[in-house]
């Protein structure tokens, strides 16, 4: 702790000093290099891939430049393994040099590569995993987050759940830390009872033992957090079992469009805890829906609309900057200032570099043209802050 | 089992075989890996530095696993788990206040040998693809065991916060120090190793895999001489978790997971089965072409893996048949 | 209530034992009568899922795409066999496992290639989805009776092929006497490739019937194929009827732990304990489960009659 304490005070110090490294015009001649961290194999491939296409899809709308530079962007992938992504993220810092590391889908991942990326003092421009640490006590000065904090968009349905009057709940997480955290996100808002909490195996292929205890419980809605596949695996057979009906599915990162076109139908009505939606109705998020779905032939999930604005971030804070990143105090100063429009409205940051924002519920429906995306019902907060900036010592 | 391509094998013996398949030249390989972090500063690749650090611990799990694999026959599948157990061993420890290198690295030691010791007195009655399975069986109770360790992180794992100290010394904060540390152990472990494989143990050990009922009419009971190996070879895989531990700064029960015990054999296997430090050439291959390839595409596996197919049916390349004497 | 939760998660476990023996009886009769270690099965499963969800889309009939799936599975086992599996017949195990180890990686990378990493989706014919009512109380998904149906006709069609034809005999000896076998006249490599892509077929058939409830997704085959490894193990390799029990045995045991294990924890331990330890107890039962039985019969519980 101590040891923690003494880094973020030297960096601290080291900011207040300005620039002291001077990365001259050599800088300038050089293209801006971000590396792109993302997991691109295994079963969660989907969200990284969508998060890579969001961020790949804003440089080359900027004509391949970020803040008016060429950019190189090196893409790598963490095969969500913690090791191969040290490894991975230092051959980013050493070998290739980037400027920036943007990306990270997962938090065990963040939580492996912070500590390299900060000890080389180089910004972490996250694209999705918002870890509590790194937003409380062990919050860093080079890291800034185009996602949300981890708990925020299970709070969005404990309060969902709360406002609606339901009184029983059952709540349902695989047994690992984000589930955990998720769970102690619901309850931040929802008063009611809580009539059991159930605990998955992760990567768990069948739910029929967990439905069954369901269906036998009767409770007034189940609240639950299935990334990826074993989201898909859980609403297919959520409505076999006869529950899509009659027990309200809230759920946070499993209902998203990376899992709707596996789910299709099944997916209908199903709730959702999102800062973002396909059908926000800003322009930009207009336009680059429609430039995503002509991309990729695809609908954008959060992943990829998070992707999408990190990339306008470094973009802003480098045209600030006059494309420089080697003055570490500006180039803070910049990122911090949030340059750029979000697709989601409203956006700007709090002092432990995580957005302050809206949060919506989100239900996924089928379009006109037969495509399937979440869509707002309601926005649950306005402005909102994570629940852990208080305990961070950055100012 | 196998018949007609043993002829094949011996068609072009190399003449440097015999010197590859010496215990001078694994002393060589590892003096050839020593000459990279030099190169990485002198060159300004720090890179390299990182990357010859993990071949090095790699090497070290590998040539662990080599041991009881390559020459007793034991095809352990669970060799990821003492492996992991070390690394676990030094993120408790330092969370206890005992960031010592010098109580961290002994007591991982013990603790993977402990474990290999304690789940060999079951795995060492079954054999062959039975003792595979159960060697699965026991390193994937080990990986659950520690994914519900919530106070280390559970299944997200846990950030080691500082280096282990070596005498209270900050020394192997120091990338180049710590690579040196890392094949320094590599080295020791290569030594040691053929030296008990040199020895009447370690000859008995390889008698088993050959012939075990010879052995056992000579008055040889298999079964402690198998355990004490296992054991051994256990507590040298920790070791190498313990390095990775500190190399990455991060601990977590992916370390364990089954898929990583099968790196290993690939690691093992790729490099022929023949000698101890056939693992460092099979560890340095995986690694070196996975972060080759994965550079160039993100599809790198659709290059990996017909080329290992391909290792296999123009019967292990140059890897093998160079250090081979896999058929002996 | 409480014997109703139970009947649901037995019939749960008969479930997921079905899907496991439709895997394990393909890898169990490829390492009985050919002593090949095939590391590759799960992807032949992952393939039928996505071949015949392929089909279903592009026929708009689920029974038709079903068969075209199948068919394109058995082709795709062939292929496999001629391509790969025939040239490391005879090899070391351990050079059938890293070759075999490369063929995932590159199937599994092909397929994300083709299909993205997304998960697909496979629809299920209307009279199949939805639930039915067994008993007061007890609703339970038509697709999942489908499932257990079709997987226990197989495992009856299966044994009436091993037990009572001519080339099921020829794998019985086989497995046993493959020198003789040879000797007699038998062409044992076309036998092998039979068995193969017979096998091939069955893992496709079973990844198909798991699509409906499962996400269909490039590596869908690497946990099935651990599970189908313990279940020949537990049943003795080889053995088609171990293989068979071990599977249910597997299949219930890995289903009733989960439901019931927390639960199980809770009469003895405070609340919170019981609910940290469960789940994580419950992941590792069935590996405690084999684990034991090998302890007892270290050639699994059906050992064949050789070595």
């Amino acid at each position: 702790m101590k040891l923690k304490l003494a880094a973020t005070v030297a960096l601290g110090a080291l900011l207040a000093s300005g620039g002291v490294v001077l990365g001259t015009s050599a800088a300038s001649a050089d293209p801006v290099k971000i590396g792109l961290v993302s997991t691109l194999s295994g079963p969660s491939a989907a969200l990284g891939v969508h998060m890579r296409d969001g961020f790949q899809l804003a440089v080359k709308e900027l004509g391949g430049k970020l803040g008016g530079q060429p950019t190189e962007v090196v893409v790598v992938d963490d095969e969500l393994k913690p090791d191969v992504a040290v490894t991975k993220v230092k051959a980013l810092l050493e070998r290739d040099k980037v400027d920036v590391v943007a990306g990270v889908v997962f938090s065990n991942v963040m939580m492996a590569v912070a500590k390299p990326v900060f000890d080389a003092e180089t910004f972490l421009i996250s694209g999705n995993a918002g870890p509590s640490p790194l937003a409380g006590k062990a919050c860093s000065p080079f890291f800034f987050s185009a996602s949300y904090q981890n708990d925020q968009n299970h709070e969005v349905m404990g309060k969902f759940a709360q406002d609606k009057g339901y009184k029983r709940v059952i709540l349902m997480t695989p047994n690992y830390q984000a589930g955990k955290d998720s769970m102690a996100g619901f309850k931040r808002h929802f008063k009611g009872e809580v009539v059991d909490e159930i605990f998955t195996q992760l990567g768990q292929l069948d739910f029929s033992a967990e439905l069954a205890k369901i269906a036998a419980a009767k409770p007034d809605a189940i609240f639950t957090f299935m990334p990826g596949g074993m989201g898909v695996n859980l609403v297919k057979q959520y409505a076999q079992a006869g529950l899509a009906g009659q027990i309200p599915f809230l759920s946070a990162f499993t209902i998203d469009e990376t899992t709707l076109p596996a789910i299709q139908d099944a997916s209908i009505g199903l709730f959702s805890g999102a800062e973002w939606a396909p059908s926000l109705d800003t322009a930009e998020n207009k336009a680059f829906v429609a430039a995503y779905e002509k991309e990729y032939g695809v609908v954008p999930s959060l992943y990829a609309a998070q992707g999408y604005d990190a990339a306008k971030l470094i973009d802003g804070a480098l045209k600030a900057t006059g494309g420089k990143v080697s003055d570490k105090t500006a180039f803070r100063k910049a990122l911090a200032a949030a340059p750029f429009k979000s697709i989601r409205g409203d956006f700007k940051f709090n002092t432990n570099g995580f957005p302050v924002q809206d949060f919506y519920v989100v239900k996924a429906v089928k379009r006109a043209d037969g495509k399937f995306a979440t869509e707002v019902v309601a926005k649950v907060f306005d402005d909102a802050k994570d629940a852990y900036a208080g305990d961070c010592p950055l100012k | 089992m196998a018949t007609a391509p043993a002829a094949n094998d011996n068609a072009r013996p190399s003449r440097l075989g015999p010197f590859l398949r010496s215990p001078a030249f694994g002393l060589v390989l590892v003096a050839l890996l020593a000459a990279a972090p030099a190169a990485a500063v002198l060159l300004g690749q720090p890179f390299w530095l990182t990357m010859a650090t993990r071949v090095a611990i790699f090497a070290l799990a590998a040539l662990s696993l080599s041991f009881i694999l390559g020459q007793g026959g034991l095809v352990s599948f669970g060799h990821a788990a003492p492996f992991g157990i070390g690394a676990y061993a030094v993120l408790i420890l330092a969370d206890l206040g005992f960031t010592d290198a010098l109580v961290a690295f002994p007591v991982a030691f013990l603790a993977g040998a402990l474990f290999s010791g304690v789940t060999g007195t079951v795995a060492l009655r079954t054999r062959g693809v039975y003792f595979i399975m159960i060697t699965l069986a026991l390193a994937q109770m080990a990986f659950f065991t520690f994914t519900s360790l919530s106070a280390y992180g559970g299944d997200d794992g846990m950030t080691l916060w500082a280096r282990s100290t070596v005498a209270g010394q900050k020394w192997l904060k120091n990338d180049l120090t710590f690579a040196y540390l890392a094949i320094g152990l590599l080295a020791l472990f290569l030594v040691l190793g053929n030296r008990v494989l040199a020895s009447r143990f370690g000859r008995v050990f390889r008698g088993l895999k050959e012939n075990e009922s010879r052995l056992a009419a000579l008055g040889y009971d298999a079964y402690p001489v198998r355990l004490v190996a296992y054991a051994l070879a256990g507590g040298v895989a920790a070791v190498a978790g313990a390095l990775l531990a500190n190399q990455t700064e991060f601990v977590s029960p992916a370390y364990m997971a089954w898929q990583r015990s099968g790196d290993l054999i690939v690691m093992v296997v790729l490099g022929g089965l023949g000698p101890l430090h056939g693992a460092i050439v099979g560890a340095a291959v995986v690694l070196v072409v996975e972060e080759t390839l994965s550079h160039l595409t993100e599809h790198w596996k659709i290059i990996f893996g017909p080329l290992l197919i391909l290792i296999v049916l123009l019967r292990g390349g140059l890897i093998a048949r160079i250090l081979g004497g896999r058929r002996g | 209530m409480n014997t109703t939760l139970l009947l649901v998660q037995t019939l749960n476990g008969l479930q997921l034992g079905v899907i496991l023996f439709l895997v394990a009886a393909g890898l169990t009769l490829v390492f009985g009568v050919m002593d090949f270690i095939n590391l590759a099965h799960g992807v032949q499963y992952m393939l039928g899922a996505y071949l015949t969800a392929t089909a279903v889309a592009w026929t708009d009939h689920f029974g038709l795409g079903l068969a075209l799936g199948m068919l394109a599975t058995l082709a795709a086992g062939f292929v496999l066999e001629i391509l790969v599996y025939r040239h490391l017949t005879g090899r070391d195990h351990l050079e059938q496992v890293l070759a075999t180890f490369g063929l995932i990686l590159f199937m599994t990378e092909g397929v994300k290639m083709v299909f993205g990493a997304s998960p697909i989706a496979m629809r299920t014919p209307e009279i199949l989805s939805g639930s039915v009512v067994l008993m007061p109380g007890l609703l339970y998904p038509v697709w999942r009776i489908a499932i257990i149906a079709s997987g226990l006709g197989v495992a009856l069609l299966l044994w009436l092929l091993v037990a009572r034809t001519r080339i099921g005999m020829l794998v019985r000896a086989g497995s046993t006497h493959a020198p003789i076998v040879s000797a007699l006249g038998v062409d044992i490599d076309r036998l092998f490739m039979i068995v193969f892509a017979f096998g091939a077929m069955l893992a496709g058939f079973a990844g198909s019937m798991a699509a409906p409830i499962l996400s269909v997704e490039p590596n869908m085959g690497d946990g099935v194929l651990i599970l189908a490894f313990v279940v020949i193990v537990i049943g003795g390799i080889g053995s088609i009827r171990g293989a068979f029990l071990a599977a249910l045995l597997v299949g219930l045991v890995d289903t009733l732990g989960r439901a019931f294990m927390t639960d199980i924890l809770k009469l003895f331990f405070a609340n919170s304990s019981a609910a940290k330890a469960g789940p994580a107890l419950a992941s590792m039962l069935i590996y405690v489960v084999m684990a034991l039985i090998l302890f007892f019969r270290p050639q699994g519980l059906f050992p064949a009659e050789r070595r």
